[in-house]
This record gives C-alpha cells, sequence and structure tokens, in this order.
C-alpha cells in the first residue's frame, strides 16, 4: 500500500467564498474513498484540484509524487458530475475517442462493459437516457488503467438498476494498485463499498476514518453519522 | 443480502458464513467464493471480504492454500465447536431478552414448551 495522493494544509478561494480550508488528508492504494458532504461542502473542488483542473490558494499536493501537471493528468481519471460525452457521436465513437485521447485505456474492458452495461454500441450518445449516459461516462472513466480513479457524484439523478449496476461496475473494476474516490451525498448507498470516508462541511475536514471502525466505535450507520454530523447543514 | 449498516459488515458476513457452515449449506472442505466474487455477489467493498476471510482463517475455520483459494475446514471437531459457540451465543441473547422481561426460568421453559406445541400442532395439521 503506498500513499498515492498527499494535501497538507490545503486552501482554495474562489474570490471571497473560501471553498477549501486546512485541508490535510493522505489517499492510499488500494482503498475506495467515500468524500461525503452536502452540496456546496468543497467534494468537487477538491476533486478538480487532483485531477489538475483547479490550482490550489495555498497549501501543497503531491499526486504519485509529484505536483498537479499535465504529467500527473496521465495517471488520474477524472469523472465530472458535468456531462463530457459528444451527443453527435455513437457509443462506439466515444469509447474511440477515449481510446485515442487515453495511452492507458482499454478497450477490449470498455466492450466487455458495454454488454455488462446494456448499452448499445451503435446508438446516438444524444439519445440515450439520463440512467445509460451516466453508465458510459462511468465505464469511459473507469477503462483508464489510472493510478487514481474519481468519480464525482456517480449515483445522482439514477434508478435502481443504474446504481447497482454502477455500483457493481465500481467493484469489479476496483484494483489493489489504485485509489478510488467516490464523493456522494447519497450515503445508504455506497456505504458498504467504502473502506474510508471522508466528511466535508463548508470546506473543512469535520472527520475522517475507516468506515468498520466508525460503525464498531459509533454503533450507528455512516449515514446515521452523516446525519449527526451536518444536522446544521 | 441485507445488511445492518449500524453494526461492521465484516462481522456480519463472518456470522453469515458460519451459520452456513454450520447448518451444513456450505459442506465442509468446499471452496469458497473468489474475494471479488463475494465482494460483487453481496456488493460490499473487497477488502471487508479479504478481513473476513483473514479472520475466518485466524479462527481456523478455514485455511487459504496458495494459488487455489479460501476452504472451509475439514476438521468436523472444529465445525462442532463453532456450532456450540453460535448455539450458546444465541440461547444467552435469548434468555437475556427475556430476563429482561421478568421472566424467570420455570416461564422460560414453560414458554419454549408451548412455542414447541405449537409447531408440533402445525405439523400435524399440515400432515
Amino acid at each position: 500500500m503506498s500513499i498515492l495522493i498527499n494535501c497538507i494544509n490545503l486552501n482554495k478561494k474562489y474570490m471571497n467564498k473560501v471553498a477549501l480550508e486546512e485541508i490535510t488528508l493522505k489517499f492510499e492504494s488500494g482503498k475506495i474513498y467515500g468524500v461525503l458532504g452536502p452540496n456546496g461542502s468543497g467534494k468537487t473542488t477538491l476533486m478538480k484540484i487532483i485531477a489538475d483542473l483547479h490550482k490550489q490558494s495555498s497549501g501543497e499536493i503531491t499526486v504519485c509524487g509529484n505536483k498537479p501537471s499535465h504529467e500527473t493528468r496521465s495517471k488520474v481519471a477524472y469523472m465530472p458530475t458535468e456531462n463530457f460525452v459528444y451527443g453527435w457521436m455513437k457509443v462506439k465513437d466515444s469509447l474511440a475517442f477515449y481510446n485515442d485521447m487515453y495511452a492507458d485505456f482499454d478497450m477490449n474492458k470498455a466492450l466487455d462493459l458495454m454488454t455488462f452495461m446494456e448499452l448499445d454500441l451503435n446508438q446516438k450518445v444524444s439519445s440515450l437516457s439520463t440512467g445509460q449516459r451516466a453508465r458510459l461516462k462511468i465505464s469511459l472513466t473507469i477503462c483508464r488503467d489510472a493510478e487514481v480513479i474519481m468519480l464525482d457524484e456517480p449515483l445522482n439523478g439514477l434508478d435502481p438498476i443504474s446504481r447497482t449496476k454502477i455500483k457493481e461496475c465500481i467493484i469489479e473494476q476496483f484494483d489493489e494498485n489504485s485509489v478510488m474516490i467516490v464523493s456522494t451525498h447519497l450515503v445508504t448507498e455506497i456505504e458498504q463499498i467504502l473502506d474510508e470516508v471522508i466528511f466535508l462541511g463548508n470546506g473543512r475536514l469535520v472527520l475522517q476514518g475507516r468506515a468498520e471502525d466508525l460503525r464498531f466505535e459509533r454503533g450507528k450507520s455512516i449515514e446515521d453519522i452523516y446525519r449527526e454530523v451536518f444536522a446544521h447543514a | 443480502m441485507e445488511f445492518n449498516n449500524d453494526l461492521p459488515i465484516y462481522q456480519q458476513i463472518i456470522n453469515m458464513i458460519k451459520h452456513d457452515i454450520v447448518s451444513g449449506k456450505i459442506p465442509s472442505g468446499q471452496k469458497l467464493l473468489s474475494t471479488r466474487d463475494l465482494a460483487i455477489k453481496l456488493k460490499v467493498n473487497p477488502n471487508t471480504i479479504q478481513r473476513v476471510y483473514k479472520e475466518l482463517e485466524t479462527e481456523e475455520v478455514c485455511l487459504t492454500k496458495r494459488g487455489l483459494g479460501t476452504f472451509v475446514t475439514e476438521e468436523e471437531e472444529m465445525i462442532l465447536v463453532m456450532k456450540e459457540a453460535l448455539v450458546s451465543d444465541m440461547v444467552k441473547t435469548f434468555v437475556e431478552g427475556m430476563v429482561k422481561l421478568n421472566y424467570n426460568k420455570e416461564n422460560i421453559i414453560e414458554k419454549i414448551n408451548r412455542q414447541f406445541e405449537k409447531e408440533d400442532q402445525q405439523d400435524v395439521n399440515i400432515n
């Protein structure tokens, strides 16, 4: 197990608005982390800094041993909440596009995954349902053999069947040499697949620990702890 | 399988596997699913299953053969010990619950007898 991401006193401001405040965190390989917190708590900002899409205002961060840069980007697969797949493409075109874009994209895995996700290679992306599009987004991200895989809100707005498929996909594709970071506020849905949980509230680190330890210590589910921690949020 | 998220999940899976071994649903010597397959089946983190297998191994309920997988022990004695532990746990929980409801030994035994009579009655009806 090695430390893949190390954040020390990370701060981020957008103009006067504080998005992250004094975040010190480590992410190790072989674990699935849940970044949990209400809307506006800094989950996406943290992921975007790791993905080198935002720069911190102060503090230090290393990703796979280096400061975020175009070099670390090749080791980080990030699925944003936004829709990043071109509507005019067919499903198979979007796979080919990713295959061209990323050297670590595993086309065979992606094709297998299309069957599992019940996506038709010849369907146009613009005609996919919300659930189908979410399944395509996650497939594209997870089929990269990256050391850091980040999924921003992978379950939002999806029906139970799509959620189950996405969870199964995360468990199946997760590999012990990489780290997986999943942000969500749908805690119940995902808590069984998490090793570690990180609670963010108003840009601050509120609570952090192993999911099983927290359940044991408090005799409560992660969902209940979440409700307790963010009762006033 | 539905988990109670208030308790450590690995503990619940350990209990589930022990129950299945004791009841014979998983025969002795049987190979268990791989870590990942069981994780997918139960929809839990693969590390949780790894911990489950490690713990079962420490308790000598299972053994891991390198490159082959994890197997249930073939020692019947071990399984008997496990059964004994599970049963006394269940009885303990039951008795403690009854005592909390102010039942004494005689009342409890009477209740148990009555329950068996009811079940026998049902069996007669079915037959």
